[in-house]
């Protein structure tokens, strides 16, 4: 067995324990931690696969700031762990069903499927001399440029609903509002109005008689 | 024993199908769901990544590059919409999420 075999089956070993502690594990904040302890062994096994772009962007960009947000997410909710995990294991007996069928039959087709070893003259046509990152930013930004600028709008629009869904305005501001004391007129500050200089007796004895009335 | 496609391909099928398990052991935590979500989005990475290894194809490793983006940018929003929904419920339980039955 060679180092590289073995590497495989370590980082596998520990990814599969990972992601059952995810699933499994009582507190959130454990489910976070034992996650990005996941994606480093995804990482890693990417790496044993010569992938090195994706497998450094994997951990800058998931760990980095994907968990990084889960974590913040996870710790600033005040989340009644009783009432979630009332009747965790009730379905435990189903679910184990549907994973060892859906292991069991993928399983028997892969290994039989898909024997394909290290084929030295493929391996070395993709990355002879080259650096991954280098062939894989060439066909990005040639034959993938407008998917590539597609995704930039995704991460655009999904940053802008982020913040629109989770924007609240403080109703309790007294700060002015900028547009509002831009887009005023000299006419919504100062009204002149006509007033005569007398005003007829009568509808002064008016006003005083229902302004009585009203107290009355 | 050398390493063959089928090891990784069984390798995605395994963490796969923990979590769908996840999704059924976990049908109140809002939050496990989506963290399980990621899991299966890691499996179907790790074919892809597999796949353009040992087919000496560099599009897969493209592809793979792009779910990233999209799969960062669903969890923001889903982590957007959960703290809201905690806002508006006090708890993130799935079986009180039932104000739009018809």
């Amino acid at each position: 067995m060679s180092v590289t075999s073995g590497l495989f089956y370590f980082f596998s070993a520990i990814l599969l324990f990972a992601a059952f502690r995810v699933v499994t594990a009582r507190n959130p904040v454990h489910a976070v931690l034992f996650l990005v302890l996941t994606f480093f062994q995804a990482s890693l096994i990417w790496m044993l696969l010569k992938a090195e772009f994706l497998s450094l962007s994997l951990i800058l960009v998931y760990v980095g700031a994907v968990m990084v947000l889960f974590l913040f997410v996870v710790m600033m909710l005040d989340i009644n762990l009783e009432s979630v995990r009332q009747g965790f294991w009730k379905h435990f007996p189903i679910a184990a069903v549907v994973g060892v069928f859906i292991i069991f039959e993928m399983s028997a087709v892969l290994m039989g499927g898909f024997r394909v070893t290290d084929d030295p003259a493929i391996v070395n046509n993709v990355t002879a001399g080259a650096s991954n990152t280098r062939e894989l930013g060439k066909l990005l930004y040639t034959y993938y440029i407008y998917p590539l600028e597609v995704a930039a709008a995704i991460l655009l629009v999904g940053m802008i609903a982020a913040i629109a869904l989770t924007l609240r305005e403080r109703k309790d501001s007294k700060a002015v509002k900028p547009d509002d004391q831009v887009r005023v007129k000299a006419k919504d500050r100062l009204v002149v109005l006509k007033v005569t200089p007398t005003q007829p007796a009568l509808a002064v004895e008016t006003v005083t008689e229902t302004s009585a009335e009203n107290k009355a | 024993m050398t390493l063959t496609l089928g090891h990784f391909l069984s390798l995605g099928a395994m963490l796969f199908a923990l979590s769908v398990v996840g999704i059924f052991l976990n049908r109140k935590n809002l939050i496990v769901l989506l963290m399980a979500i990621e899991l299966m989005l890691l499996a179907v990475n790790t074919n892809f990544v597999a796949f353009s290894h040992y087919l000496g194809d560099l599009h897969g490793q493209i592809f793979v590059f792009f779910i990233l983006t999209v799969a960062a940018a669903e969890s923001a929003i889903g982590l957007a919409i959960l703290v809201l929904l905690f806002r508006n419920k006090s708890n993130i339980n799935v079986d009180e999420l039932d104000s739009l039955k018809g």
